[in-house]
């Protein structure tokens, strides 16, 4: 199918930019494409006006910031999962992104983009939110920092507002014997996630200290799994790891769509996790 | 005989591989406009109005048209099997005029200079619906009261086969296997999406279609256009894939006919794969009811089968046609002397139904492997064993089935003792019991599926006897050019099978020259004005023969001209490797010689006419009955309800195999469309009728990702049906590999409890049936 | 109109174009570039991969103004001087393809897997052509093909 017309901007800055999206409420930013092409092309989205960041300097890049990693809005997913930066300060972030779509698609799509189309069934907001990652937004006033437990305010809905482009993501650097992994359960390799878990965890002599965990479409934004992360603290590894993880269910409200149920939903939401936390923390 | 059997590389390849295709959407015509379809997005409504004429006075659009337009000219798109004396076919227009009946039925179209204004031109139309109520379960349809898809009532027909008495084998069976399986609705989802082109000078039409049937498409055009045979061509180029789907007479095709003549230019219409989810027809479709009587030792006593069988809202081509094809395949490769198959064909309000790879025959392969196993399991027998103790053993062919066939030849222990030692049988179930002992949250499951099919299409005179609308036959002719070379022209339409490289195997053994010397053409009703086209597996088995049998007759001329070059009787020529000799001497001319020579026709016998050349059309005596033992070992995660295929391994009997590249092929291709029915397919829709699976994102094709690799092997039992021997291979792999998936999961899961699950096969239907 | 710059298999075109139009069809409709087909709306089937600037991307998903400067390189750019680039060879050699349709965007998608990975297993070959559907083969010997390739591209370019 064919998009329908809409006016087309490229601004040489970033101040251009966030003149040009604050001018016209149905203006919508472009940066890689791969959310917004298929949307248009299915006419399930009528922008007036795109305004194409797509070749701004300063948002590209992931960077070694000390206790963090700053990853820009515009690093596509194949440069953040091949990122030494991120592989080193923030592998979760790596093992995610590899699991985004597929290769061609990973060249074009963007951080940025990812978290701002704020899709709960999309792999890295709940990477983001479990690692509790600061996005970073500018507009004519200036720049603003936005928790990612602000940020994802609805399906499809973001908090940034009307003239504000996302320009990066903080991720903290995690100090400690920290252990990661991303479980994504899809039919098909291609499919959305049915659900997603993505966990870190801090283990020491043997016994859980700390996990976090953000789960994908188990509800309207991604969620933190807080009942799970607050029941695994302090847990030795084991059966009791599984008892803990039962909690990732709690305060969900995941969707009833084509591919799943709520209650099945829930379910795997649970046993993902368990999975999750086991691998995360280099138990077999 | 050199060059049949030989893995000979495809001469399709090499314009594929570079870019240099003709999909009918790479091709454009001075002046041509660019067609587009508003559908509709109701199931079921009466159409109040619709208003054009905003869309008239945009920019760049040609024209813009209603159903009622077309109203006189359109007339019904065809049915050509009206199975049953109490067939409705009810009348379907190409474009809605009063009524939709599914979302997705064109009800306006669009014609502008370029895709992107027509597309935008759709926006300006208007249309009003008066909602009615949609009619979408087989069973609420066929009930008192029901809402109507047709003014004649939701039963479409009623078609019966009975052979012996079943109500005596069913009455006091030692065992009685009572089950109701769901074929769920599927979308072909060939690779290139439809597209149409046509033009005309005002007198002559010439269409192309991304179509697998040309030379049908041209009779069923004109008879549904009035415009008259002699003044139609149609083209097939290069077809990206049909499985069924471009088996078709469609909408867009007509439309796209009218239009060409309405505007005075050539028109094109590419359909995007959302629009074709909706529109390209569906496949599957049944509620199976199948009751299966057996003795103590598991000997099969009879079968019944109720089928209801969605058609969607109209009959199309051979809408009706494909369970009543599934109807004598029922009883697979078994023994039994009571058998009742009692179909209803339903009208719903969803697309169409029709043929989709293997059409009717993998429905019925899939509700007696199934059954085959839930007997196994009611005596504890292995599933291999119950197979053995009620199969047509080698020694008995020719056989005549319940369902009225004669299965002419078939090695059933044979494929199964080869498929089991590939497969590592005993290792798998020795690990299988592994694991159930350890109550391992991963657990091994077993499938079998020892399917046969009844391909080749098809005999005319069965065809007659089935109501069906045309014959079985096909033409091919084979023409020496003066260099020796030889053109082909097979009555055959390829889209992917290979037809220029097999056909150029089959004329180099037959006429003794170089495989390089020969080219196929096809597709064109210009140049092959006779044809039966493809589908059924019946391009070799019948088309290949056809060539076949033009080549002998070549051979026939050429002899009496050789005979006359040589001086000597024809019947002293013998013909080999090319050359035909005076017996017993040296003395002797190539083919190619005698071409060029008749060409010259300096010197041609009295009454031979100066052409080297011959046309055959050939009807098969009988179907042909490809067969094989399918096995396939999957790991069901118990916690998810995931499954993997662990393994598989497909031991096929396609008779003799003029290219094992392309058999191979061709196998690998339909398992993995059996396994995306299994475990991932289906065409979902919702409680109004719309369509929810209406891209790729939601209709779920596997990758090869989500594949394993398929180990493949063949026996080979020869048909006796054809002089190649062949039984064709194209819907084999599907019609096997789905009830291998299936009987595997149940296998993995019946210690649970577990004796069904419903397809597709999700991780999500198996932890319901574990919960 | 926007108006663009852009290198299309070795040659430079200058077009002026909708800023809607993608570059599919700016391949296929403006530049009588036919090889590249498209097979859906949603960016699943990867039938119409393209080298964008050297790497893989999906020309339905591309709006033509978001390559103006870029160099594109489609299936009709591989083969030079009439002998086809060692991955069209393999898929031949292989059988790799049936109808063909998905063929163009399979063996993008495999010449792009290869440059970081020349010597891919198995699974990663499964994994990196899970962008790419294909309805006909079954995926066996695309992935018997992709090997074959990747070792002749090894040999050629040592």
């Amino acid at each position: 199918m064919i998009p329908a017309q809409f006016d087309y901007l490229r601004p040489a800055t970033l101040e251009e930019a966030c003149q040009a999206l604050a001018a016209d409420d149905e203006a919508k930013v472009l940066a890689g494409g791969q959310s917004l092409l298929p949307l248009l092309r299915l006419r399930l989205a009528y922008p007036t006006t795109l305004v194409d960041i797509g070749r701004l300097p300063g948002l590209t890049g992931v960077h070694d910031r000390g206790d963090h990693v700053f990853i820009g809005a515009l690093a596509t997913h194949d440069e953040v999962l091949r990122s030494p930066v991120v592989r080193a300060g923030c592998p979760l972030v790596a093992l995610a992104a590899a699991t985004v779509a597929d290769p061609a698609v990973r060249h074009r799509g963007t951080f940025g983009g990812s978290l701002a189309h704020a899709d709960p069934a999309g792999d890295l907001p709940a990477v983001v939110l479990a690692l509790d990652g600061v996005l970073v937004a500018r507009s004519a006033e200036g720049e603003r920092e936005i928790a990612a437990a602000d940020f994802f305010a609805d399906y499809l809905e973001t908090t940034l507002e009307a003239g504000e482009i996302l320009v990066g993501v903080k991720i903290p650097k995690l100090a400690g014997e920290w252990g990661f992994h991303y479980e994504k359960f899809r039919r098909t390799v291609q499919a959305w996630a049915i659900v997603g878990v993505a966990v870190a965890v801090r283990r020491s002599n043997g016994s859980i200290q700390e996990a976090r965990i953000g789960l994908s479409n188990m509800g309207t934004t991604p969620l933190r799994a807080r009942a799970a992360e607050s029941a695994l603290q302090g847990v030795e590894l084991g059966e009791a790891v599984r008892q803990a993880c039962e909690e990732a269910s709690a305060d969900t409200a995941p969707p009833a769509d084509l591919h799943a149920q709520p209650d099945y939903r829930r379910h795997l939401a649970r046993v993902l996790t368990h999975r999750a936390v086991r691998t995360a923390a280099g138990t077999p | 005989m050199t060059e049949v059997g030989t893995a000979r590389r495809r001469k399709e390849d090499a314009r594929l591989l570079t870019g240099r295709t003709q999909w009918t959407d790479n091709m454009q015509l001075p002046g041509m406009a660019y067609v587009a379809f508003l559908r509709s997005p109701m199931a079921h409504a009466r159409i109040t109005r619709v208003d054009v004429s905003a869309a008239r006075g945009l920019p760049g659009v040609i024209a813009a048209y209603a159903g009622a337009d077309f109203a006189e000219e359109q007339g019904s798109l065809p049915c050509a099997w009206p199975v049953s004396e109490d067939i409705v076919i009810p009348d379907h227009p190409p474009m809605a005029v009063s009524e939709v009946r599914y979302v997705g039925e064109a009800v306006a179209c669009v014609v502008a200079t370029d895709r992107y204004k027509a597309a935008d031109a759709l926006d300006a139309i208007e249309v009003d619906y008066e909602p009615l109520p949609p009619v979408l379960d087989m069973n609420d349809a066929l009930t008192e009261g029901s809402p109507k898809v047709h003014e004649a009532g939701n039963q479409a027909f009623t078609w019966r086969l009975t052979q012996g008495d079943v109500d005596a084998a069913l009455r006091d069976a030692p065992v009685l296997i009572d089950r109701t399986y769901i074929q769920q609705r599927l979308i072909p989802t060939a690779m290139e999406p439809r597209a149409v082109m046509a033009t005309s000078d005002g007198e002559s039409f010439t269409l192309w279609s991304a179509t697998q049937i040309p030379h049908v498409l041209r009779l069923m055009l004109a008879l549904t256009t009035g415009i008259p045979e002699h003044k139609l061509r149609v083209i097939a180029p290069d077809v990206g894939g049909g499985f069924g789907s471009k088996l078709q007479v469609t909408a867009e095709e007509v439309l796209c006919l009218l239009l060409t003549r309405k505007t005075g230019r050539p028109v094109k219409w590419t359909e995007s794969r959302s629009e074709g989810n909706l529109t390209v027809h569906h496949g599957r479709d049944q509620i199976q009811h199948v009751t299966l009587a057996a003795e103590a030792d598991g000997r099969i006593r009879g079968l019944r089968v109720e089928l209801l069988a969605d058609m969607g809202a109209y009959l199309m081509l051979v809408t009706p046609g494909v369970p009543i094809l599934g109807a004598f395949m029922f009883n697979g490769i078994y023994k039994m002397d009571a058998y009742d198959f009692n179909c209803t064909g339903v009208f719903t309000t969803k697309m169409p139904t029709d043929a989709y790879r293997g059409a009717g025959r993998p429905e019925a392969t899939y509700a007696i492997e199934r059954v085959m196993d839930e007997l196994a399991a009611e005596l504890n027998l292995d599933p291999i064993e119950v197979r053995r103790r009620n199969w047509i053993r080698h020694e008995e062919f020719p056989y005549t089935t319940v369902a009225g066939l004669t299965y002419d030849s078939g090695n059933y222990e044979a494929a199964t003792d080869k498929a089991l030692s590939l497969f590592g049988y005993d290792k798998l179930r020795a690990e299988q019991g592994d694991r159930r002992d350890r109550g391992d949250p991963v657990q091994l499951g077993i499938g079998v599926s020892t399917y046969t099919e009844m391909c080749g299409l098809a005999p005319s005179r069965v065809l007659g006897s089935l109501s069906y609308g045309a014959g079985g036959w096909e033409h091919g002719s084979v023409r020496m050019l003066p260099t020796g070379k030889v053109e082909v022209v097979t009555g055959s339409s390829p889209h992917g099978q290979g037809h220029e490289t097999a056909w150029s195997q089959i004329v180099a053994d037959a006429l003794g020259v170089p495989f390089d010397d020969v080219s196929v053409i096809h597709g064109d009703t210009a140049i092959s004005h006779k044809g039966m086209d493809t589908y059924g597996s019946r391009s070799l088995v019948v088309g290949g023969v056809a060539v076949l049998a033009a080549c002998e007759k070549v051979k026939e001329k050429a002899r009496k001209i050789a005979a006359h070059v040589l001086e000597c009787a024809p019947d002293d020529v013998e013909f080999s490797e090319g050359t035909f000799r005076v017996r017993g001497t040296d003395s002797g001319k190539t083919i190619q010689e005698l071409s060029l020579a008749t060409f010259a026709a300096h010197d041609l016998p009295d009454g031979v006419e100066a052409r080297l050349d011959a046309d055959a059309t050939v009807d098969p005596d009988n179907f042909s009955f490809p067969h094989g033992t399918h096995l396939c070992a999957v790991e069901v995660d118990t916690e998810t309800g995931m499954t993997k295929i662990r393994s598989y391994v497909a031991v096929d009997d396609v008779g003799k195999v003029v290219n094992p590249l392309i058999v191979e092929g061709q196998v690998h291709g339909g398992i993995a469309q059996g396994v995306g029915q299994a475990l991932y397919e289906e065409a979902v829709y919702d409680a109004e009728g719309n369509l929810l699976t209406s891209t790729m994102a939601d209709y779920l094709v596997p990758s090869a990702a989500d594949l394993p690799a398929f180990v493949t092997d063949r026996t080979e039992t020869p048909a006796t049906s054809n002089p190649l021997g062949v039984k064709g291979v194209g819907e084999a792999g599907t019609i096997a590999s789905t009830p291998a998936v299936v009987n595997a999961i149940v296998d993995a899961l019946r210690p649970r409890g577990v004796h069904d699950v419903q397809m597709p096969c999700t991780p999500e239907r198996i932890w319901r049936a574990l919960s | 109109m926007p108006r663009i710059a852009i290198t299309v298999d070795g040659i430079a075109y200058e077009e002026e174009v909708e800023p809607r139009l993608l570059l599919v069809h700016l391949l296929r409709d403006r530049l009588g570039k036919t090889g590249t087909p498209i097979g859906c709306d949603t960016s699943n089937c990867g039938a119409c991969t393209v080298l964008l600037d050297g790497k893989s991307v999906k020309s339905c998903s591309v709006l033509a103004v978001q390559a103006d400067g870029s160099a594109i390189t489609t299936i009709e750019g591989l083969a030079a001087n009439g002998t086809l680039h060692p991955m069209q060879r393999a898929f031949h050699e292989e059988h790799a393809l049936q109808c063909g349709y998905c063929t163009p965007g399979m063996v993008m998608a495999a010449i792009d897997m290869l440059r970081d990975d020349p010597e891919p297993s198995e699974e990663s070959i499964r994994h990196g052509l899970e962008g790419n559907l294909c309805r006909c083969t079954g995926y066996c010997n695309i992935v018997r093909a992709v090997r074959r390739g990747a070792q002749d591209m090894a040999v050629k370019t040592p």
